[in-house]
């Protein structure tokens, strides 16, 4: 296992090195002097424009800019925006919104999603196993940006006497306040990950050890419980690695909709007003926290399938 | 998401049982003969759920092709007098806030989502099939190498690298979206190849065409492609779905495709403003989006499940 762990760490150096570089040499080759789209429509004074200039770097070339600001990012210090403030301190402001909407959605599509995997893959064929596999279906082709205002305005505002969820812009209140962008959040991931379960469930029910495990007399819920879930869930738990990054996508699009001051929320906003430091820092943090999220994914994954750990 | 497609299978799995049972045709009870294509031929002319797809497919493109056929309408001419009509015999699907018609708007908005969603998935699959394919012949530092390249890409997830890449090159339209979607949505076709590739490599028969002296080129195109492209191109085909709905998010979120451009995700996020008035405006655009998007990934299951020798 500790070699197994060395391996995946020495890995992530260079994937580290390579996506903060593609992302930083993507607003490197952003369009217009940022100095001058600070200034506005006025002639920025020269001193001043220099000196801003010195400061973000902006007169080094690409290497050597991202040079340091890769030096600043091990100090914690993610840049700073046009008007002065750090990039972290926004990020400081921002993650508990997306982590608590993060993480409710997380826990919705895991419970729901392998509840229904499960009830449909114990039931193949059946009329619960056909109606999920068709729901499903049609929640994956609906964008999450449609189903989230038809969710906010069918439930949020017609039936409001009867949920009382909030619709937007409301932050505090866990987990009242944060039930419905969660559930869009989580949408499309629990339409996988149910249909992902049911296939590994129904294949894994077909297996030799199962059949053993069945010939053994060993009653449904052990063999359901022990013998085949642990299995069906090496596939689940890669997709819960991967659908990290789907989430984060998705809570520039939620938090957007339900008007929540979250990181995805920022990043929106800072494309739209072109402020490079920002969209950069909140970016390269993301891309940080899912490559680390991937990495735990892939120990949890050894942990539970002991193959991977002696190949 | 590169385990989206395994979730799909489990809807090929029961597409049989969906459409009714296509049952047993009579060629099916000789031993089977010919090439994989020709099986899978066979397979799908029975399967229900391909016709059902690919026919909707088909409407759609001739659609996109050729908006003009079905309406006489010019999708830019708007009357403000009728902002905000709902549907009627004049107007099968009503009018949006400018007074445009809606019928005439939805239909020339399937040519940016389907060109979009075909240009992308060409570009993804034969990039990625490419440099999927040479990791996975090669092996050694070459694999090792262009696996990171992977990793890299990978690591950005699609939605945030569209709203960078975007903002940084924003005037190009649709060759923007498709350039944004392209260069950052090849990573799962890549795996996907790599992984058949190295499955196929080492089959006897490949051993066997280069103990005949076949050159690399020849095992590669003629030996070892044309049996690992299966799993490509039935992943090209769900992602092209996915592909269409990314895109109408990115110009949702005002990034993607601009006005005056037709599309339906620039029309969904107008109908947005008018959602409790005209709901309408928003549901329409959406329910075409929704069909397009289903309609591929259907076919891509029906399509895997022609092709898996595993559910024969």
């Amino acid at each position: 296992m500790g070699r197994y762990v060395a391996r995946r760490l020495i890995q992530l150096i260079p994937v580290v090195i390579g996506a903060t570089f593609l992302i930083f040499s993507m607003v490197f080759a952003m369009p217009g002097d940022p100095i001058q789209r600070l200034a506005g429509e006025r002639r920025p004074d020269p001193a001043r424009a220099a000196l801003l200039r010195d400061q973000y770097n902006l007169s080094d070339p690409l290497v050597v800019q991202y040079t340091k600001y890769m030096g600043g990012l091990f100090k914690g210090d993610f840049g700073t925006s046009f008007t002065g403030r750090p990039v972290s301190e926004i990020f400081a402001d921002a993650w508990p919104v997306t982590i608590k909407l993060g993480l409710t959605a997380f826990v919705i599509e895991i419970v729901i999603g392998l509840g229904l995997g499960l009830l449909a893959g114990l039931r193949r064929g059946g009329y619960a196993d056909r109606s999920i596999l068709f729901g499903t279906l049609i929640v994956i082709a609906i964008p999450t940006f449609v189903l989230g205002f038809s969710l906010q305005l069918i439930v949020g505002v017609k039936w409001q006497d009867y949920f009382h969820l909030p619709v937007a812009g409301v932050t505090d209140g866990w987990p009242k306040a944060y039930l419905l962008p969660a559930f869009v959040l989580a949408g499309i991931s629990l339409a996988y990950i149910s249909r992902l379960t049911r296939t590994s469930l129904v294949e894994n029910l077909r297996a030799d050890y199962v059949r053993t495990a069945v010939a053994k007399g060993l009653n449904r819920r052990r063999v359901v419980g022990v013998h085949t879930l642990r299995n069906s869930l090496i596939p689940v738990v890669t997709f819960l690695g991967v659908d990290l990054g789907g989430l984060m996508g998705g809570a520039i699009v939620t938090e957007s909709i339900f008007n929540l001051p979250g990181v995805g929320f920022y990043i929106g906003q800072s494309t739209r007003a072109s402020e490079a430091p920002v969209v950069v820092g909140l970016v390269t943090l993301l891309v940080l926290i899912y490559l680390f999220a991937n990495l735990v994914v892939d120990l949890l994954y050894a942990v539970l399938d002991p193959r991977i750990r002696y190949d | 998401m590169t385990d989206a497609p395994d979730g799909q299978s489990a809807g090929a799995a029961s597409s049989g049982v969906l459409g009714g049972g296509g049952g047993g045709e009579p060629g099916a009870a000789k031993e089977r003969h010919g090439s994989l294509a020709a099986d899978a031929w066979r397979d799908l002319k029975s399967s229900p759920l391909f016709w059902v797809s690919s026919t909707l497919i088909a409407v759609l493109v001739v659609i996109a092709a050729f908006p003009g056929l079905f309406t006489t309408r010019d999708p830019s001419f708007c009357d403000l007098s009728h902002s905000l009509e709902t549907p009627s015999s004049k107007a099968w699907f009503g009018y949006d806030f400018q007074g445009c018609d809606l019928y005439a708007r939805t239909l020339f908005g399937a040519r940016a989502s389907i060109l979009v969603g075909v240009l992308v998935t060409l570009g993804t699959s034969l990039l990625g099939g490419f440099i999927g394919a040479m990791a996975g012949y090669y092996g050694g530092w070459v694999d090792s190498v262009l696996s990171r390249l992977v990793d890299i890409f990978f690591a950005v997830p699609l939605i945030l690298a569209g709203l960078v890449f975007l903002s940084v090159f924003p005037n190009f339209g649709i060759w923007g979206v498709v350039a944004a979607l392209t260069i950052f949505g090849w990573t799962t076709a890549a795996r996907i190849m790599r992984s058949s590739v190295i499955s196929t490599k080492n089959v006897d028969y490949v051993t066997a065409a280069r103990a005949l002296g076949a050159g690399t080129g020849r095992i590669i195109m003629r030996h070892v492609l044309p049996n690992a492209i299966a799993p490509v191109v039935v992943v090209a085909m769900i992602s092209l779905g996915i592909f269409i709905s990314v895109e109408a998010t990115l110009s949702f979120l005002g990034i993607g495709l601009q006005p005056p451009t037709i599309s339906w995700g620039i029309q969904i996020s107008d109908g947005q403003r008018y959602f409790l008035r005209a709901p309408h405006i928003l549901l329409i655009p959406s329910g075409f989006l929704m069909v397009t998007v289903l309609s591929f990934i259907l076919l891509g299951d029906a399509v895997r499940d022609a092709l898996d020798p595993k559910l024969r």
